[in-house]
């Protein structure tokens, strides 16, 4: 059957869709190399001085740092947990499991106006407001579902008889668990562990309510930077965060294609 | 205790962890603002009151619903003509396609909205362009309206819009639609009186999934829309961080919560969640 016109212009309009989302967020690059001290397009004249301010002012770096921080932990805490949850909610047979697991994706589909509401509540009382253990529990909250969503996608095509296997050939739970079923679910876990990495990294709504002073993350001094509109160092920190975004993209492509290939071995 | 491990699963002991932090950093917390919404500042149903005395509280939900609304029809018909096109391609294209589309996705949206400040704004690219090219004499105003707005979130939900359609589909039986054109219908009308019904759980499924998350976006409108346009998002976060009206931010959340679980429900009767956010539950 050969493409019609309607399917033809359709594709058309596809392509320049793709371009629309994807060409935007190219701008902050010639924005970034201005020679001007305020936000402009440069005209002839290129300088990578907002870079050199952007990696060398420590309020910059040290946001870099933080937001390092909080991401990495975020990823740590709810890859375990993520993990675990989804592992115990492949295992038990029950007619709650589903509701259970619908109630535990909540905090990623609430609004995260509503989030972030809910965070200042629980940290104000317990004086972790402004403070890293308060951004991290918060940000670990949000971003475990992530991790429940990717490792149960693994192990829905992990087969259940091999973990019978393992049990009737004498191997504990806690064996089974670290010799059979967590290889066979890794890339799941690195890809939710990544995903939580990067909802943190880039996480700006509940950010802005519970911190202040103390913690001054990436995205609230991009934020800032944003809501202040002069100083082209934001454009070289976007551009930045597009080569990281990029990076984790290629990562995130390996290990699917390492999983596809893992998947095609088996066969 | 003995009686109760013998009967519960092992596994829920794996599901505490997460289970007992959703309820005591999540859950608690939440229930506290719905019951705030009716004690700040007096017991009573004060707040909801509100809705029906308070001009600008109007205006700001029929704002909100409004351009919610209208980002819904853009980023399906737009989503909805990216998936047609996917999943008709070629391996190759498809590929390249998702990956394209993937990469929008991650990128972050602070550095989509300062790309789309940078593009509308009073010296921006395309109000250039487009008097370069001689087609306006006057710049015209994205910014700080609606129009940038619209054009902000409509950019951050295509992504969205595609994937409940892309999953959709992908599960069509192709079959059908040579059956249709081989009993003489047009390509149309195979399109109108086949294809589009069959995509129709998809096609609810995206609007919804959009919809709910443009009801509590914050980022693009409050930056795009510049303090002209106010949605509800905006708005708490200024009872909450400027005037202290608790009572007031934990009323319009308490609805947009009502609202986003209601419209979640709908959701489930025509696509599993987990075939939304990525098959999940398959087993």
């Amino acid at each position: 059957m050969k493409p019609g016109l309607f399917a033809r212009l359709n594709r058309v309009g596809a392509w320049m869709a793709l371009l629309f989302l994807v060409l935007p967020a190219l701008i902050a690059i010639p924005v970034s190399l201005t020679p001007k001290r305020f936000l402009s397009m440069p005209e002839g004249e290129y300088s990578l001085r907002h870079f050199h301010n952007l990696f060398t002012s420590p309020e910059w770096l040290s946001s870099f740092a933080q937001s390092g921080i909080i991401a990495a932990s975020t990823a740590t805490l709810a890859g375990t947990l993520g993990t675990l949850c989804a592992i115990g909610l492949w295992r038990v047979t029950s007619r709650y499991s589903e509701m259970v697991r619908a109630f535990l994706l909540l905090p990623l589909i609430i609004p995260q106006i509503i989030s972030a509401m809910v965070f200042y509540r629980l940290l104000v009382p317990i004086g972790l407001i402004d403070s890293f253990p308060g951004l991290i529990i918060a940000h670990t909250v949000l971003a475990t579902p992530m991790v429940l969503i990717t490792v149960s996608a693994s192990l829905a095509n992990f087969d259940p008889k091999l973990e019978q296997a393992s049990r009737n050939l004498g191997a504990s739970n806690w064996t089974t668990m670290r010799r059979v079923i967590l290889p066979q679910i890794k890339p799941g876990v690195f890809a939710g562990a990544l995903f939580a990495f990067i909802l943190s990294w880039d996480e700006i709504v509940v950010t802005l309510f519970i911190s202040k002073f103390n913690v001054y993350t990436l995205p609230r001094r991009m934020w800032n930077g944003i809501r202040e509109n002069t100083d082209p160092t934001v454009a070289a920190a976007a551009v930045v965060l597009i080569a990281i975004t990029l990076a984790a993209f290629v990562i995130h492509a390996l290990v699917a294609r390492a999983r596809a290939r893992a998947a095609a071995q088996k066969e | 205790m003995q009686a109760l491990t013998r009967h519960m699963s092992p596994g829920w002991l794996l599901v505490a962890p997460f289970f007992l932090v959703v309820v005591a950093f999540y859950l608690g917390p939440l229930v506290n603002i719905l019951w705030l919404s009716v004690t700040e500042p007096q017991p009573g149903l004060g707040n909801y009151a509100q809705l029906f005395t308070s001009d600008s509280l109007a205006r700001i939900l029929w704002t909100t619903l409004r351009t919610c609304a209208i980002t819904t029809v853009f980023s399906v018909a737009i989503g909805y003509c990216l998936a047609y096109a996917m999943v008709h391609a070629h391996q190759r294209n498809q590929n390249v396609m998702l990956t394209l589309l993937l990469i929008s996705f991650w990128i972050s949206v602070l550095v989509r909205t300062f790309a789309w400040l940078m593009l509308l704004g009073h010296g921006g690219l395309v109000n250039d362009g487009l008097a370069a090219a001689g087609v306006i004499d006057r710049p015209i105003r994205f910014m700080r309206n609606e129009l940038g707005v619209l054009i902000g979130m409509v950019h951050y939900m295509v992504p969205y819009a595609v994937l409940p359609l892309l999953a959709n589909m992908q599960t069509l039986d192709n079959r059908v639609m040579a059956a249709s054109r081989n009993l003489g219908a047009s390509g149309p009308q195979t399109f109108w009186r086949i294809y589009l019904p069959l995509t129709l759980p998809g096609l609810v499924a995206s609007s919804l999934l959009v919809f709910i998350l443009s009801l509590g976006f914050y980022v693009t409108p409050a930056i795009l829309g510049g303090g002209k346009v106010l949605m509800v998002a905006e708005y708490i976060s200024v009872q909450l961080l400027v005037t202290l009206k608790w009572g007031t931010a934990a009323m319009l959340g308490t609805l947009m919560l009502i609202g986003v679980l209601a419209l979640l429900w709908i959701m489930t009767r025509f696509m599993q969640l987990s075939a939304v956010f990525g098959g999940g539950a398959a087993r």
